[in-house]
This record gives structure tokens, C-alpha cells and sequence, in this order.
């Protein structure tokens, strides 16, 4: 194995989700001062990546396009093992939706270069989109696997796949080198050591601007996105609210006649 | 192709093991919607081997056109052929619109498409709306639900949308002439990646929750296993489904199969109980369409009320049993 790349996204924390706030003049998220943590999923990515290397040697390196902050991030992941970090960082990348996330993507996984592996969360929890595997694959040109629940080597180098669908799932076979998304069943990832903690101190993050990735600069940012907002507006709702009162009885004597009334019973 | 240009509305027609996806028939019903307002023709685009057959079940839901791809290399679903030949499609007919499932195979397909061909895709769309222009409005519920954005793809075609299973409504099928294109790929120089060994699926049991119209869903506030039997008799008592928040999928009671929400399943539903049930946006946007939803909590001002045609403050373990037994009694007095 030569080298695994892991692709970490960070988000805000869920727990501080509450204090997003919109701002309605560029319809954009306002999430200062709220911390961000590593997408979930991609703990599991990490994991997936540590536990190859365990098994086939190469080094592991995480790969992420944020805003500088996102270093604290990547700490923790060369704490729980990567050999070193790359950040994609410029203000030319913000605002830039999956397709020109990917494109900057694959130009950091092309700087890194002689990589077999790379390893995606699934989705992100802020996002949500789950684009980023396929599309950075593409750019790649690499073949992909997304929904990966385990996987095993073979004598030829060769890897077992198994791929979650709805009811049941998919077993296929993959040669180096492939970009995969990981769900969660795939693994529990390990805990940060107290010594990666130290270790982590001493390990190269290398902040990369489009001066070194030399992406298309009409290809990035919101400019260069292909999809833009039309419309952001908080969610209503238009319903009855009719609130039942009286006895148990008589709640569950309108309860029925209310689930009747649906024509269904 | 129509007086004003329209080059046409697709709709991926998923099979897998020769099995059509739901989903298909549900995005074709939102597709002939979209058409109607401009005078459109809706297109389904078929890939696989041996599967022609289904040409006419697309037909039959409202595929004016249905171009099918029949190879033996297309057998079972593999990202880089098919993606291939959607992309050799869409170069030679140039479609305005392009709609997949978001499904275990549409969201790993739909992006590497969009990729090639350099567009916008937007993911999850709850609803989908064609303006004058042609323009296709994407919406989506953006953080936590709480929000709704309206996506646009102005300059580059195909405008693209995923679709959860379950939003849409398929138009009931009736016999209907259409057209079936088959079309020649050639796929033998080309990396087709990795090689599937096994494709194994199970028949759910029953009828799939999307599909369900009486949907009974418990949360946290249900409490422990024997609280989540009385869900599972009132949703068995009005032969519907059972729906569950993440913490009651966390605590074991139930299948995360069964997990509506943001993460989970959509539902609509002609009716939803919520019971012990807060309505965080991540559960809501799940069950929101829902026809009549009525809401069993403990708390006054839970945020579940206001997203509830009835509302019910009280313990469920002092109501839900008495209603599966009240309808129980109905139900004897009717037959
Ligand atoms: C990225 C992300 C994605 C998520 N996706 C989903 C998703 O898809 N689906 C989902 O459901 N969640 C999802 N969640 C979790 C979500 O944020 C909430 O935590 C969850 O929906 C809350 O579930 P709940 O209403 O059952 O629990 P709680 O919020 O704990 O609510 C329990 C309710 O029960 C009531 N109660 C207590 N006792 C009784 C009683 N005896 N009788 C009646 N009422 C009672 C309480 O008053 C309370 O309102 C997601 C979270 C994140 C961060
Ligand atoms: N900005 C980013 N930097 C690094 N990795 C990312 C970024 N955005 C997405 N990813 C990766 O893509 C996966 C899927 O994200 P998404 O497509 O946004 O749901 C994540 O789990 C990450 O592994």
C-alpha cells in the first residue's frame, strides 16, 4: 500500500445547532462561534484507512477543504492516527457547492498524488447530500463504491465489497485504486490515544491555497457553482391544532371518531 | 420535441434484479405535472438486461417516450456503465430536466452523471417546480428542516433533482401508447470498474412504510419496550405501520428501517400518529406531509402540536391502550 487519503468534513456541532442563525439578506447560514466537530461519518473513514494501513503499511493522510479553523480538526484526526494532514484553504473556495467542492477535492488528491485509497464519509451531517464520493471519484477518474459496510482483502490485492441497499445488500469486487464511502456498520472508530494527542503535535498540517492547486477559478466558489439559492424561508405550518379536552373517555372517544372520520378503518 | 423547445423531461426508471423501483413511478407522476404547464414530453430512461417488459409498465404511468438500453454489461448496476451510457444519452437527446430516486443507487449515480456533465444536482428535493422559463425550482429542507431553500440550476443542463422514495404520488396506471426506443451502447472499451459478485435482497415483510396509510410513530417519550408494544398493537389494531424517532431506533425498540425523519424514511401517510414524540425538524420533515396528524405528548407545548391537525396532552400509557381497545369494539360492531 502506498497511501490512503481520507476525505474529513468539518460541521458544526449539532449540539449548537440551535444557535444558527439565518441571515436573509444573502440567504446564507450564520454559524460563527459555533464549534465544529469532524462529520461523524468520517471517523469511520478514518478508521476504515488506520486499519488498512494496520494490516498493508502506506501512510494515511487527511484531506479537507475548510476555513483555517479547521486545523483543530484535523488534530484530533492525526491524534487518532493519520500520518499527516493537507487543508484546502482560500477565500476563493467559499460558497462552493458539491460539484466544486469535488473539483477542489480531486486537485488536493492529485497534489498528494501515488495514492490506492480513498476513503469518504457517506454523507455529512450538515449537507446531507452525499455527492461528494461520486463526484470527486469522477473527477479522478476512478471507479467508486458508496454505502461500503465491510470490506476484505484478497490474495491478489483485490478487495471484497460489500455495499448496503435498501432490503439486502451488494458483493462486489474492486481493484486498487478506488474511492469508497463508508456507513456506519463498517467499523467503531478507535479512541484517540493519550500519547496520539502528543504524537499529533509534531505532525505536518500543509495548508494549500488555489495558488498551489491551480483549480479553474470559474469552476469554484459560489460564483462557479452550477447551483444556486432561489430562495431561502423558515418552514410554516397550517394545521387544525385542535386540542382535545375532557376524560380519558372522552379523549379517546374523539380520538376514534377523529381516526374514523380519516375514512380508513 | 414541443413548439417552445422543451427538450424533454426524464425520469431514471431504477430496476434492480429486474425489479422497477417505486420511486420511478412516483417521479414519473411529478414529471407529467411539470410537463403539463409547458407541453413537455416525459421520458424514461430504462438500463439493463432482459427488461424491455417494463417499457410499458413506464408507459402505463405517464413515460411518453421510454428509451431502453438492453446489455448484458448493464445486468446488474454498476456506477461507471451506467453512468456512461446516461451520459451518452443525455449528450445525444439533451433533456431539460433529469429526476432520480434517492435511493441506496441514485445517490451514488445521480452525482457521478452530474459530474460529467459538469451540472448542478440537487439532493432530496421535497418538491420540484417548473417556472415559465423552463427554470426548475429544487426544494429542499435545509438545516434541520427548519428552513426551506429553493435551488436553481440557471445555466446548465441537465437541470437535475434526487427524490426520496415516498414524496411523490405515482399517477394510477392506465393504458396509455407511448413510445419505446431502444438504443445501442457500447460499453466493451470502456473501465466498468468494480465486478459485482452478488446482489442479495429480501422481501420486506409487509407493506413498505412509505407506502403505509396509517402510520403509528413512537419516540423517546414512549419509555421502554413495554410502552412500544402498545405502539406496535395500535398501529396492528388500524393495520398501518410502525414509525419510530432515531433515540426510539437507538434504544433498541424498533428497526432503523422504521426511522422516519431527515436520516430516516419520508411518509405521507393519510394519517400519522405521533406519540412521546417532540418534533425536532431532523423527525418532522420525515412525516410533515402527512394528511391528518394527530399527537399524543405529555407536554403542553411540545413543538410536535405544531405540526397537528389533533392534539392530545396526556400520558399515552393512560390513552393509547383505551383507544386500541375502543377500536377494537368499533371495529366488532361493524363487522
Ligand atoms: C444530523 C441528524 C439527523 C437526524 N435525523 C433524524 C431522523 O431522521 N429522524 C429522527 O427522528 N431523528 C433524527 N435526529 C434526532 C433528532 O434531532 C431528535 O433527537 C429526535 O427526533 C428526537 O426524538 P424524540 O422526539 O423521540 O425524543 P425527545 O426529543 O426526547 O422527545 C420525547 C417526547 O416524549 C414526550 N413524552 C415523555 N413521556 C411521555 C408520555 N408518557 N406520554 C406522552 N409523551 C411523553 C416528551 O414530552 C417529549 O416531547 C437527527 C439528529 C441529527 C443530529
Ligand atoms: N469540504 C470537505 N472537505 C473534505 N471532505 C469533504 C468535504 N465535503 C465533503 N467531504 C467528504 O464527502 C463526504 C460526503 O459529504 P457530502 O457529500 O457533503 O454529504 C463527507 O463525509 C466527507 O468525507
Amino acid at each position: 500500500m502506498k497511501r490512503i487519503i481520507v476525505c474529513v468534513k468539518p460541521v458544526p456541532d449539532p449540539k449548537h445547532w440551535h444557535k444558527v442563525s439565518m441571515d436573509p439578506v444573502t440567504m446564507t447560514l450564520k454559524r460563527a462561534g459555533i464549534p465544529s466537530i469532524i462529520n461523524p461519518l468520517d471517523k469511520h473513514a478514518l478508521e476504515a484507512a488506520l486499519s488498512v494501513r494496520d494490516i498493508r503499511g502506506g501512510e494515511v493522510v487527511l484531506l479537507s477543504m475548510a476555513p483555517p479553523f479547521a486545523t483543530s480538526n484535523l488534530k484530533e484526526g492525526l491524534a487518532m492516527g493519520a500520518d499527516r494532514a493537507v487543508l484546502l484553504s482560500d477565500p476563493a473556495f467559499a460558497g462552493s457547492d458539491t460539484l466544486a467542492t469535488s473539483l477542489i477535492l480531486a486537485a488536493g488528491c492529485q497534489w498528494i498524488g501515488d495514492f490506492d485509497l480513498v476513503f469518504l464519509g457517506n454523507f455529512s451531517i450538515d449537507g446531507s447530500t452525499a455527492q461528494v464520493c461520486s463526484q470527486l471519484a469522477e473527477f479522478l477518474h476512478l471507479p467508486n463504491v458508496m454505502h461500503v459496510i465491510d470490506m476484505k482483502w484478497q490474495e491478489n490485492d483485490k478487495i471484497i465489497i460489500i455495499q448496503k441497499i435498501e432490503q439486502g445488500y451488494v458483493k462486489l469486487e474492486a481493484t486498487l485504486p478506488v474511492v469508497l464511502s463508508v456507513r456506519k456498520e463498517l467499523n467503531k472508530p478507535r479512541y484517540v490515544p493519550f500519547t496520539g494527542i502528543l504524537a499529533a503535535e509534531s505532525k505536518e498540517i500543509k495548508v494549500l491555497s488555489n495558488e498551489d492547486l491551480g483549480v479553474d477559478s470559474s469552476s469554484i466558489g459560489l460564483e462557479g457553482s452550477p447551483t444556486k439559492m432561489a430562495g431561502l424561508e423558515l418552514r410554516r405550518f397550517e394545521r387544525a391544532k385542535e386540542r382535545l379536552a375532557g376524560s380519558i373517555e372522552e379523549i379517546v372517544a374523539k380520538l376514534a371518531d377523529k381516526i374514523y372520520q380519516c375514512n380508513i378503518s | 420535441m414541443s413548439s417552445n423547445g422543451c427538450k424533454g423531461i426524464w425520469v431514471f426508471a431504477e430496476q434492480r434484479g429486474g425489479e422497477l423501483h417505486g420511486v420511478s413511478l412516483e417521479l414519473l407522476g411529478k414529471a407529467n405535472e411539470l410537463a403539463q404547464g409547458i407541453g413537455c414530453a416525459v421520458t424514461a430512461v430504462l438500463l439493463g438486461h432482459n427488461i424491455t417488459s417494463h417499457a410499458k409498465t413506464l408507459v402505463n404511468h405517464g413515460a411518453d417516450i421510454v428509451l431502453v438500453a438492453d446489455d448484458p454489461l448493464l445486468k446488474h448496476y454498476r456506477v461507471l456503465p451506467y453512468s456512461y451510457v446516461i451520459e451518452y444519452l443525455i449528450k445525444e437527446y439533451q433533456p431539460e430536466v433529469l429526476l432520480m430516486g434517492a435511493t441506496a443507487m441514485g445517490v451514488e449515480l445521480a452525482p457521478r452523471v452530474a459530474a460529467k456533465l459538469k451540472t448542478g444536482l440537487s439532493a432530496h428535493c421535497i418538491d420540484l417546480k417548473l417556472d415559465r422559463e423552463g427554470k426548475l425550482l429544487q426544494v429542499v429542507p435545509g438545516w434541520e428542516g427548519g428552513v426551506i431553500a429553493t435551488i436553481a440550476c440557471p445555466a446548465h443542463r441537465p437541470q437535475m433533482a434526487t427524490v426520496m422514495p415516498g414524496i411523490m404520488r405515482a399517477l394510477s396506471p392506465t393504458e396509455k401508447t407511448g413510445q419505446i426506443i431502444e438504443v445501442k451502447v457500447s460499453l466493451t472499451d470502456k473501465n466498468l470498474g468494480p465486478e459485482v459478485l452478488e446482489v442479495k435482497t429480501e422481501k420486506p415483510a409487509g407493506r413498505p412504510l412509505e407506502q403505509a396509510e396509517i402510520v403509528v410513530a413512537g419516540g423517546w417519550g414512549v419509555g421502554n419496550e413495554e410502552g412500544w408494544k402498545t405502539i406496535e398493537q395500535l398501529a396492528d389494531v388500524l393495520g398501518g405501520s410502525v414509525g419510530a424517532t432515531r433515540p426510539a431506533v437507538d434504544e433498541g425498540w424498533v428497526e432503523e428501517g422504521q426511522m422516519i425523519g431527515q436520516s430516516g424514511k419520508t411518509v405521507r401517510p393519510t394519517l400519522y400518529i405521533a406519540v412521546g414524540i417532540s418534533g425536532v425538524m431532523h423527525h418532522v420533515v420525515g412525516m410533515d406531509q402527512s394528511k391528518e396528524i394527530i399527537s399524543i405528548n405529555t407536554d403542553a407545548n411540545a413543538d410536535i402540536f405544531e405540526v397537528s391537525d389533533v392534539i392530545v396532552v396526556e400520558d399515552f400509557k393512560k390513552v393509547v391502550p383505551k383507544l386500541i381497545k375502543e377500536i377494537e369494539a368499533r371495529q366488532k360492531v361493524c363487522k
